[in-house]
């Protein structure tokens, strides 16, 4: 049996069952009430790509620059970096929101909420990555450096050249699957009252009482953008994998 | 070449591996240095091939003493290769890619002038055809080769070459140890670590025995192997040959 066969076998049988589980519980469905909003939804899943992909390249940059902060010999600089990353992944996500927007935001003048969802987005998911970024540097044995220092690589080429292709290839299943969960945690910013995809199906919900038609909807287009994500990932996984 | 090392000491924490080595060759075209494991053979080899700094002493090839700045290192290890026992090869890159790279990267070549500077002994070790694999499609032996090369086409004034077969099995041993004599044959300088005895009698020109982190014996191969005077060194010979 092929593999796409067996994956089509099992969302079929879990469709099913969750469709016989509606079936079992007596609800009016409103679709026609929902089907008005369909422009405001769309509106706010675009808003979510657009603030997913600004949080990826943003958390991408965090994660980079907060790896090389713990990776310091400095001590100063590790604890930084150290202490930023226990922060952010040992407090949630909202708390974090609520004070960037309101405390933070609100001292330095930074009034546009979409620009502080981004970098709250950013701070957050970047304190993760910078975890998977140093294991992926650790991960590369010394043997390599000294190959790369053998035939005269500078300590800069032979990071650019030796080290960071092969911890990129390492690093790539986890970054996309973290990737997943920040297009997830985007939902967040609706506290933020950002008019993201989540916020819009909370409104349409308000506005037709409908509330599976409303969020139904929202399942479909998050698994819309985290799907592909994984099959990418799962993809450049197959192609770089050269180690025996 | 002419190798003066005087008095060399490495020390890693509290463990000392080089304790005051010393030693002055003729002037040879193959070096080999034997002895037991953890005997300093490869500290010695690193600090020769200028990717550690010795504690104290120093080394001198051909009168050019070893600089101890990173700085100057990098430079002589430019002029230089080194081949490890495993694992040297870069293995997101293929085997000609492995080849190119310190040539463009650090020799300043054009990509066509690389290619073109390795074609040629590509052929002669029969290497070509594995040219476009990553390292993990080609054995052991292919590996040491390519390795060998990439330490050589940089027109390296020597090799270091630290127990080069001791990762492969008995043919791929073979193998390599062929093309290491070729060089010889063809005037590459090296000094070679190495157990293969067989091999390091036929190719060496001096042989120095090293064990707890000092020379023992010097001289050459037949000298050292069946009529060295000291004690340590013929039971250490007395044990491993038949």
């Amino acid at each position: 049996m092929s593999r796409w066969l067996a994956h089509a076998i099992v969302v079929a049988v879990f469709v099913a069952l969750i469709g016989l589980a509606f079936m079992r519980v007596p609800y009016a469905w409103n679709w026609a009430g929902v089907w008005e909003y369909r422009q405001k939804l769309l509106q706010g899943f675009v808003t979510t790509v657009a603030l997913g992909v600004a949080a990826l390249v943003g958390s991408t940059l965090v994660g980079m620059l907060t790896a090389v902060l713990l990776g310091s010999r400095h001590v100063l600089l590790e604890a930084v970096g150290r202490v930023y990353v226990e922060l952010i992944r040992g407090t949630p996500l909202l708390v974090q929101l609520l004070i960037g927007f309101y405390v933070v935001a609100g001292a330095v003048g930074l009034e546009n909420r979409y620009v502080v969802g981004v970098l709250v987005l950013s701070l957050f998911s970047g304190a993760y990555m910078a975890e998977i970024f140093r294991g992926g540097l650790a991960a590369i044995p010394q043997t390599q450096r000294d190959a790369a220092r053998a035939v005269g690589l500078t300590p800069w080429q032979s990071f650019r050249l030796v080290i960071l292709p092969q911890a990129v290839r390492l690093v790539l299943p986890a970054v996309a699957g973290q990737f997943v969960s920040l297009i997830k945690d985007s939902s967040l910013l609706s506290v933020i009252a950002v008019s993201e995809f989540t916020l819009a199906a909370q409104e349409v919900n308000a506005f037709t009482y409908s509330t599976l038609e409303s969020y139904l909807p929202l399942a479909a287009g998050y698994l819309l953008l985290t799907l592909p994500l994984s099959a990418v990932s799962r993809l450049l996984e197959r192609r770089y994998r050269y180690e025996s | 070449m002419l190798l003066d090392i005087r008095q060399l000491v490495q020390r890693f924490g509290p463990t000392t591996v080089l304790d005051g080595l010393d030693l002055a060759t003729g002037p040879v075209a193959a070096l080999v240095l034997v002895g037991p494991s953890g005997g300093g053979k490869s500290t010695l080899l690193r600090i020769l091939a200028g990717l550690d700094v010795p504690v104290a002493g120093s080394v001198s090839f051909d009168g050019e003493t070893l600089p101890r700045d990173e700085g100057g290192l990098r430079a002589y290890r430019r002029t230089v290769g080194t081949v490890f026992q495993a694992y040297n090869l870069f293995p997101h890159l293929t085997a000609l890619e492995n080849l190119l790279l310190p040539l463009v990267h650090v020799h300043g070549l054009s990509v066509a002038e690389a290619r073109e500077r390795v074609r040629e002994p590509l052929e002669r070790f029969q290497l070509a055809a594995h040219a476009h694999k990553r390292p993990a499609e080609l054995s052991g032996g292919q590996k040491q080769r390519i390795a060998i090369l990439r330490a050589l086409v940089v027109r390296a004034r020597r090799l270091f070459l630290d127990e080069p077969t001791s990762a492969l099995d008995p043919e791929m041993t073979g193998e390599v140890l062929e093309m290491i004599g070729e060089l010889k044959a063809s005037g590459t300088q090296f000094v070679l670590v190495t157990h293969e005895m067989g091999f390091a009698r036929r190719v060496a020109d001096e042989m120095a025995f090293v064990a707890d982190g000092r020379v023992l014996a010097h001289g050459g191969p037949a000298a050292i192997i069946e009529e060295c005077g000291v004690p340590r060194v013929r039971e250490f010979f007395a044990r491993i040959l038949p």
